[in-house]
Formats: C-alpha cells, sequence, structure tokens
C-alpha cells in the first residue's frame, strides 16, 4: 500500500501521539506526595477522643455539601445551632467552629484544596470574606507550625 | 409460557408492591433526621423595628457624635474608602431635607434644619429591594427583617436602584484591605456584592441587641418588636409623635423618628 506524503504523515502522526499523551507519559513512575493535611492544633492536641463534626471519611467526601447546608439554614432559616448525628451540638459557624479546632488553614485546608487541584483562582472563594485565624492573630500559624516541628 | 391477563396483573401488583416499599424501608432505617436548631437565647419577635429619639441623640450626645456608625463599622467589618461615591454605610447621617425630602418646609426650627439625622436600612414591610432581586439574595426574614445572603447576590444593583432610602452599598472593590479593624467573628465581602444593616441579626441569634442600640451612650436609639404592645419600642411610639421616611411611597418602613 502506498500512502502519499507517507514520511510526513507519519512523523506527524508520532509527533501528535507523543504530545496528546505527554500528561501520561511525563508524570509515568513518580510519586505524587501526599496531601497530608495537619491536624496539630492545639484544640485538636489537647482532645481526649479526636472527633470532627461527622466521621472522618463522611467530612472529607462531604465537608463542602455540609457547609453549604448550613449556609441555607444560617442565612435563610435563622437557624444558628446544628445537632449532629452523635447529637452534639455546633455552631454552624466557619469562623467560631470549624476554626476553633482547625486553626492552621494553610496546613490543613490549603494543603488539600492545593493537592486536589484547585488553584488561586478555582480556590474555593470562601475565604475571600470569611475570616482565617491568621488574620485574626498575625503569627498564630507560625506558631503551630514551629509546634510540630 | 402462555400467561393470563390475570397472572399479568398480579405479578403488576407485586412489583408496584415490592417498589414501592423501598421508601418504606427507607424511612424506617433513617434513625434520626438531622436537626438545626435555634439558639435558646436568641431574641424572638413578628416584625423587629427601631425608634430615633432626634432630641436625645442631639441632646444628650456629644456634637458630632458617631458612636453607633463605629460600633456598626466595627461590628461588620465595614470597609472605610476614600472615594466617595465608593463608600460602603450600613448606619450614618444625613440632613433632615436628605433624609425627609418632601417633608421640608423651610420653616423648621434651625435645630431640625441642622442636626444630623441617623439613617439605616429600615426594614420595610414592603421592601422594593426584595421584590427586585432576581436570585432572592435579598428577602424578608419570618421576624421582619429585610436580610441579605451575600453569597447569593450577583452584584446586578436591581436592590439600589430600588431602594427609595439609599441603604445599600455596592462593593467596587475588594473591602478587605480597607476594614481598618477586622472582627474575626462576621465576614467581610467579595467585590461586587450589595450589603446593608442586617439589624445584626446575627447578634439577635445569641439573644444580644444590635451594636448601634448597645452603642449609643444617650440610649436614643430604640429597639424592640413592632407586634408587642408591651415592648419598649412601641411604649416609645405611643408616648411621642414620630415621623417616617417617604411614608408615601407605601414601603411601611421599620425606623421610627420621634420628634
Amino acid at each position: 500500500m502506498k500512502i502519499y506524503d507517507g514520511k510526513y504523515i507519519l512523523i506527524g502522526l508520532l509527533v501528535f501521539v507523543g504530545l496528546a499523551t505527554f500528561p501520561i507519559w511525563f508524570d509515568h513512575g513518580k510519586a505524587v506526595a501526599p496531601a497530608d493535611p495537619s491536624l496539630n492544633t492545639p484544640v485538636i492536641a489537647g482532645m481526649m477522643v479526636k472527633h470532627c463534626i461527622l466521621p472522618k471519611d463522611q467530612m472529607i467526601t462531604e465537608h463542602m455539601k455540609l457547609l453549604n447546608v448550613w449556609r441555607t439554614e444560617v442565612v435563610r432559616y435563622g437557624k444558628r445551632v446544628y445537632v449532629a448525628p452523635n447529637g452534639e451540638k455546633y455552631e454552624m459557624s466557619l469562623e467560631t467552629e470549624c476554626f476553633r479546632c482547625h486553626s492552621n488553614k494553610a496546613e490543613f485546608c490549603d494543603r488539600c484544596h492545593n493537592f486536589a487541584g484547585l488553584d488561586k483562582a478555582s480556590d474555593p472563594y470562601c475565604f475571600s470574606c470569611h475570616v482565617v485565624p491568621s488574620e485574626k492573630k498575625p503569627g498564630a500559624v507560625a506558631m503551630v507550625g514551629k509546634e510540630s516541628k | 409460557m402462555e400467561k393470563s391477563r390475570r397472572d399479568f396483573l398480579k405479578i403488576g401488583g407485586i412489583c408496584a408492591l415490592g417498589l414501592s416499599s423501598l421508601d418504606v424501608a427507607d424511612a424506617f432505617a433513617k434513625k434520626r433526621v438531622t436537626e438545626f436548631l435555634t439558639n435558646p437565647k436568641a431574641g424572638t419577635a413578628k416584625r423587629w423595628a427601631m425608634a430615633i429619639d432626634v432630641k436625645k441623640c442631639w441632646n444628650e450626645g456629644n456634637e458630632g457624635c458617631t458612636e453607633c456608625i463605629l460600633a456598626c463599622d466595627l461590628a461588620h467589618n465595614i470597609p472605610d474608602i476614600p472615594v466617595k461615591r465608593q463608600e460602603v454605610k450600613w448606619i450614618w447621617n444625613e440632613k433632615y431635607e436628605n433624609a425627609f425630602p418632601g417633608q421640608e418646609e423651610s420653616m423648621e426650627p434651625k435645630e431640625v434644619k441642622d442636626k444630623p439625622f441617623m439613617v439605616l436600612c429600615n426594614h420595610c414591610l414592603h421592601a422594593p429591594c426584595v421584590r427586585v432581586c432576581p436570585t432572592q439574595a435579598t428577602f424578608k426574614d419570618p421576624d421582619g427583617i429585610t436580610m441579605m445572603d451575600f453569597h447569593r447576590c450577583i452584584g446586578c444593583r436591581y436592590c439600589m436602584a430600588a431602594c427609595p432610602y439609599g441603604a445599600r452599598s455596592f462593593n467596587w472593590r475588594d473591602p478587605r484591605p480597607y476594614v481598618k479593624k477586622i472582627n474575626p467573628d462576621f465576614p467581610t465581602r467579595d467585590r461586587g456584592v450589595v450589603e446593608k444593616c442586617d439589624f445584626c441579626v446575627e447578634r439577635l441569634a445569641i439573644g444580644k441587641i444590635p451594636a448601634c442600640v448597645e452603642a449609643c451612650k444617650s440610649k436614643a436609639l430604640i429597639f424592640g418588636d413592632l407586634d408587642d404592645p408591651e415592648s419598649e419600642l412601641r411604649k416609645a411610639l405611643a408616648s411621642r409623635f414620630s415621623i417616617q421616611r417617604k411614608p408615601e411611597l407605601g414601603t411601611m418602613p421599620g425606623v421610627y423618628y420621634l420628634i
């Protein structure tokens, strides 16, 4: 079988396949560092039984849904207290409840969000309005960082 | 295998029963549904409203007193933007002629003409801003507060055009750098979002009174339930003559001025 301009076409095809599969072979075999969100905050360290509002697995996959439900309940229905499935009560507030334990946004929230590929532009924009603890008292995050070393 | 019409209907019936039992089983399987409660300390009212005793404000307060404004700015992270037309205001003062246009008749006492009137969102019963909001980002709470859901605001500014009191401000730029001291318990806003007084709904929810009312040293701001004849507010309104801003528009404002 004769292909007209076969040489150029084949070279072109090879280049195309190489470029198209670039993301696959470029990262192949490289270990990706785990997100490793840090739970090393003074409040969590002081907890007898370490637990979040919902079981850990559920928090990992559903925290954004939970926050969305909280937002609706607080802003639109004026309900501000959440009763977790285990009966414990929580104030539905990112600032006073979530950040009470997770006072290390850079080592907790950001690590996972960055790992999941949420770059600056698509970062959950919660924090453009909701005040992050490090902004509360300058140096708070740095202090936690030192403790973990 | 031949099936009679009768058998077909029987099987069909059993299938339908089986399918519908799924929901019933689900309902029983759920031990408890998540609950959302209000704080037991939260203040309750049919309609929150305010009366501003202008005499107390002028006579007992110091000249140029802005305690209420400062308290509000601090509580709600309100930016101090130097460009006049980009200002963000929740409570501010206005001259009589601007606060009550159409009601001035040039013969008022000098005091009325010169002294400041505190103005804020009127939390109207028939709020024009709520009617025009295309996303229902602004809405009426069951307790009479005209609320803002900043998350849902798309910044179209219809509400600003609709509000006859100029009580709404638009964030033309990121307000964060202009907030002098950030209150960590209240969010700031994003660029492109409209904001206004919320009668301190977040403070009412934990049993406190609005920040401006608390801050006023001369107790010129009276806050309470307009539907409760025993409230301090209703007693004040019953004992003194009061006026409202632009009553002719039929918005039924919730802010009264005791003259």
